[in-house]
Formats: C-alpha cells, structure tokens, sequence
C-alpha cells in the first residue's frame, strides 16, 4: 500500500521533470533560432557567394521549416547527437566533454567550501537566534549576495596572486598538468564561488535548524538533562541532514552553470567560459548544447533531490 | 496615511534600514544630479592626467584615458540604477499577473509551472547572456533579457501566496456574493499579495543590478562605450596592478548599492509581515 504510493509519486514525478525537460529544448531552440545574424554568413566570410551561402544552409539543415528542424535535433539530440561546433568543426558532444573536468572540479570544491562556512554559519544563527551572531551571520550573507563574483575575483587576483604571488593569477595549467597545479589553480575561483554561494546554505541551514529546535522531541532532549551540544548536534542537526543535503545539491547545481563569470575572471577553460566564448562567436550549436546540458543537469538534480526527499522522509514517504 | 506614516516610522527605526535608504536617495540624487554638479565630464579625456591616484582634485583617481572616475560613477548609477528599477518592475508585473492566473486557474497553473520551472532551470546570468546576444548589446535589451530572467521568480512566489489567500473565509465569502473572477482577483487578492511583491521588488532590483554588471563585464550588457559599473570594472582589468583604484571604486558602488536594496527588501519584509520576522 505504501510502496504503492511511494511508487506514483515517484512515477508523478519523474513524469513533470520529462516534461520540463522537453520544454527546455523548445526554449533552447526558441533561443537560438531567434538569434539576429546569420551563422552560416559569419562562418563562411564576406568572400562567400550567395551560393555558397545557400549550399551550407542545407547542410547544416537551416533551409527546412522550424518545426522540421526542431523534430530533427530533438531526435538527434535522443541519439546524443548535439550537432557539429561551426567554429571548432567538432562534434558538440566532444567540446562540452573536453570542458566538464574543470567545472565539475571547481563546483564540488566550491560548494564544499560553501557548505565549510554555511552549515556552522547558519547552526551558529539558529541557535544564537536574534543574538549579535545571528545579526553578523546575516550581515554577512547579505554582503555575500551583494557581491559580484568578478569583481570579488579580480581583487583577490590583485591581492593575492599578483601581489603576494601565492596564487597562479589564471588559467588551468598546461593540458595535462597533474592534479595538485590544478587544485592550485583552483583555489583561488572556488574560494570566490563557494564564500558568495554560502548564503544561501546559511538561510538554509538556519531556517531548518530553527524548525527542528521547536519540535516537542528537541524539549524532551533538554528536559530529560542532556547537554546543549548534544541536543543540537545530535538531536537537531541529526534531523536537519536532508535539507543540508538537498541545498547542497541545489548549490551544486547552481554552480555547474552558473559559474560563468568567475571562469571567465580566472580564466578557466570550463563550461561557463565555453559559452561566453560560443556567444561571442555566435557558435549557435555549441551554445544550444551549453545551454541544453546545463539546464538538463540542474533538472535532473532536481529530481534526484526530490526522490531522496520522499525515499528518505517518513512523513512524505507515507504521504 | 497615519498608518503608512506609522510604518514608515517603524521601517526607519532601524539603523541599518535608514542607512540603506539614505545611501538609496543620495546615489539617486547624484544620478541625477552630477553633470550639473560636479567639476568633471564623465566623457571628457584628458590624456596628461592618465591614471592618477585619488586626490583632492581627483576623489577616486582617474581611468585610462584620464576621465574623472567619481563623474563616471555616477553617470553610470543612471544606467545601473535605470536599467535594475525598469527590471524589477517589469518583472513584478509580468510575474504577479502569470502567479495570479496560476494560482487562481487550476487548468492553467500545471502548464504556466512548468514553464517557469523550464525558465528556472537555467542559471541566471547564463539566460540572461544566451538572451542578450540574441537581442544585440544595449541597455534596452538587457533590461529585456533580465525581465525575462526574473520573471518566474516573481510568478512562484506571487503563486504560492495567491494559493493560500484563495482558501480565507472572507475570499469564499467574496465568491458567494457572486463577485466577478476578475473583480475577486484584482480587488481582493492582489492588495494582500502586496507585501510579498514588494520584498520581490527591492531583492530583484538588486539582483538585476548585478547580472547588469555581470553581462557587461564579459561585454555581452550595454555595449562597452556606455559607463555602467560592469563596464567600468570590465575596462580596469589591464590597470589594476598599477591603478587599483579604477577596480575599487566601481565595485564598491555595486556592492554598497545592492547590499542597500537587500536591506531594504528585508526590512520592508520584517515590517509588513511580523510572523516572517528573523525567520528566513
């Protein structure tokens, strides 16, 4: 009866993330094929013929009707076609899969450094509630959504790595560099990342704490003379793990595509940094696949955090 | 009004609040004022005073090509400032009128919400880039590309509320006196749904001042001759090792003015619905 009821949730579910999933390839195509300046003249030069223009158009399908063109690369896309980069003349699958290292890299050692400062952040707020922690921790998390990410980039690149020289001031390494210049690299980003992103780990992880602390079973802990260390951590963050497990998830996802500018500042040869070049170079498939890959992992994560809600809860679990 | 003086008295009762509001006005004044007020063009070039360090003639130093960097902050805030303010309110009214039709309209909510989960499924700045360059660099187009991008946002919460007011007795009550279903939704939601659009409001406004910088930054915002904050920023990289000031100062602005508007949002927030006070 009850894995009846887990089971069409789940079924529910994953049925609304497939149709989010088709309306962000319309959206996706919407986009791209809405774009002003035609890539096919960009990409051929002002030397090209009218003809050779036209010949190029049906190669790369463009002269078929809109509908005919998006039933073609939403069967292409099933097939894990994503089409021919115009500007590097590789497969688009190839180009996103050379960029995932670094942005994956980046976004775990961000969101890990997010979660270091968010969760005893926002324990520290829950439990001091209305205390001068509480007003710094919110201060603080105010500041760090007030801040952007490049400019924040930029200075600690002037402090630290131009200055002091601790740091590399850009880049990756060389192709192949082994992992700890790579990890040096990426320090100073993930740094800038997961402070700014730690905000909302805080509210987060303060919002749940103070739910918890109310519950009759946290008055049971104290009552029955347990210290206040072990009532909060063992009691209270115990209770809390899903939802700082489900805003870690939702960070993580955030940061795989929203990374773009603190790539661009330190130059790091991901995900965000591809599209801001495909952009500038009107490389529409590249930045149709960017985009698709992006949003489809931050759906996808979506659904996972929503299936290990209703796995892990008992009280949505038995609806 | 003795009651919107009343809550005007509470709002600025805290210091940081009134802070905020004094930082808000003055940066609004100075928008405005500064061609008229200060010494310096914000176009005007002066090759001989290239890069100079702040002093008393020149408050925040100047550019590259010798420009006044306190007259161009300020000219910028007239685009920074425009373009969040035109964001905000085009969002919080294309998002309120999608949330109320949602939640309101039971046949229309599941397909309008999956839309805007679709359209939240994108990060923001990168929507907002992929949307730009599509549009072409202009101040009009961003604030195109960021209505779009802010919009959803607006739609969830402004949804979630309508769907809660919906089920009060005295809407029920409305409903059975036979009141038409524009009236109901216009005359009787949309006044309760106030506060919450009003929190969204100040917090987009900032939030749109900072992708408005982003999408500059990496020259894909107002076009690179208009001096807007991430212009500015963007145009300091190659001096800031000699001339950190051309990187300070700029984003200082962005940084006082949003955690300002963020201020602002959570004080009219803790004002206009003492249950949330401290709670989010």
């Amino acid at each position: 009866m009850n894995l009846n009821h887990l089971g069409r949730s789940l079924a529910g579910r994953f049925g609304g993330m497939l149709a989010v999933l088709s309306l962000v390839s319309v959206l996706v195509f919407i986009l791209t094929r809405l774009a002003a300046g035609d890539p096919i003249a960009l990409l051929l030069g002002d030397q090209a013929s009218l003809q050779d223009i036209e010949l190029t158009r049906q190669r790369y399908g463009l002269d078929q009707p809109l509908l005919a063109q998006f039933l073609y690369w939403a069967t292409e896309i099933l097939k894990g076609n994503l089409g021919q980069s115009i500007f590097l003349q590789m497969p688009v699958t190839q180009v996103l899969f050379d960029r995932v290292e670094p942005t994956l890299s980046l976004a775990v050692l961000a969101v890990s450094m997010a979660m270091l400062i968010g969760v005893p952040c926002g324990i520290a707020a829950a439990v001091w509630r209305g205390k001068l922690i509480d007003q710094c921790v919110s201060t603080l998390a105010m500041l760090g959504a007030s801040m952007p990410s490049f400019w924040m980039g930029l200075v600690l690149i002037q402090l630290f790595a131009v200055s002091a020289g601790w740091f590399p001031v850009s880049g990756y390494g060389d192709p192949g560099a082994p992992w700890n210049i790579r990890l040096h690299h990426l320090l100073l980003p993930a740094f800038v990342l997961g402070t700014l992103n730690s905000a909302l780990i805080i509210r987060f992880t303060r919002a749940s704490m103070l739910d918890i602390l109310n519950e009759d079973y946290i008055r049971t802990a104290r009552s029955k003379g347990l210290s206040e260390m072990s009532v909060v951590l063992n009691h209270g963050l115990r209770n809390a793990l899903v939802p700082i497990l489900t805003v870690f998830g939702l960070t993580l996802a955030l940061m795989i595509g929203g990374a773009v500018v603190t790539e661009t500042v330190f130059n790091l040869p991901g995900l965000g940094n591809l599209v801001v070049r495909a952009v500038l170079r009107r490389d529409y498939p590249v930045i149709q696949g960017a985009l698709l890959a992006i949003a489809g992992v931050y759906v996808i994560i979506n659904f996972l955090i929503d299936v290990l809600y209703l796995v892990a809860d008992p009280r949505v679990r038995h609806g | 009004m003795a009651d919107w003086r009343e809550s005007f008295r509470i709002l600025f009762a805290r210091r940081v609040v009134l802070m905020a509001a004094v930082l808000l006005v003055g940066m609004l004044l100075m928008a405005i004022l500064c061609t008229w007020v200060l010494p310096y063009e914000p176009m005007a070039m002066k090759v001989s005073q290239r890069l100079k360090a702040p002093s008393l003639t020149h408050w925040a130093g100047t550019d590259e090509l010798g420009r006044d960097i306190t007259s161009r902050i300020f000219y910028g805030a007239r685009y920074s400032l425009a373009i969040g303010a035109c964001t905000a309110f085009f969002a919080a009214f294309f998002g309120t009128l999608m949330g109320l039709l949602a939640g309101f309209f039971k046949s229309l909510d599941a397909i309008l919400m999956r839309l805007v989960d679709a359209m939240m499924a994108f990060p923001d700045i990168l929507l907002g880039i992929a949307l730009v360059s599509i549009l072409g660099a202009s101040p009009v187009n961003v604030i195109l590309a960021l209505t779009l991008v802010y919009t959803p946002r607006v739609a969830r919460v402004v949804r979630a509320s309508t769907l809660v007011i919906r089920e009060l007795p005295y809407i029920e009550a409305a409903h059975a006196v036979g009141l038409s279903t524009p009236r109901l939704m216009f005359k009787h939601i949309l006044p309760n749904l106030m506060s919450p659009i009003l929190v969204q409001l100040s917090f987009i406004f900032a939030y749109a001042l900072l992708a408005e910088a982003g999408l500059s930054f990496l020259g894909v915002g107002v076009g690179a001759e208009i001096p807007t904050w991430g212009t500015m920023v963007a145009s300091s990289t190659q001096y800031a090792d000699r001339a950190l000031w051309t990187l300070m100062f700029p984003g200082l602005a962005i940084v006082l003015t949003a955690l300002s508007l963020q201020v602002m949002g959570d004080g009219v927030r803790d004002l206009l619905d003492p249950r949330l006070k401290g709670n989010t």
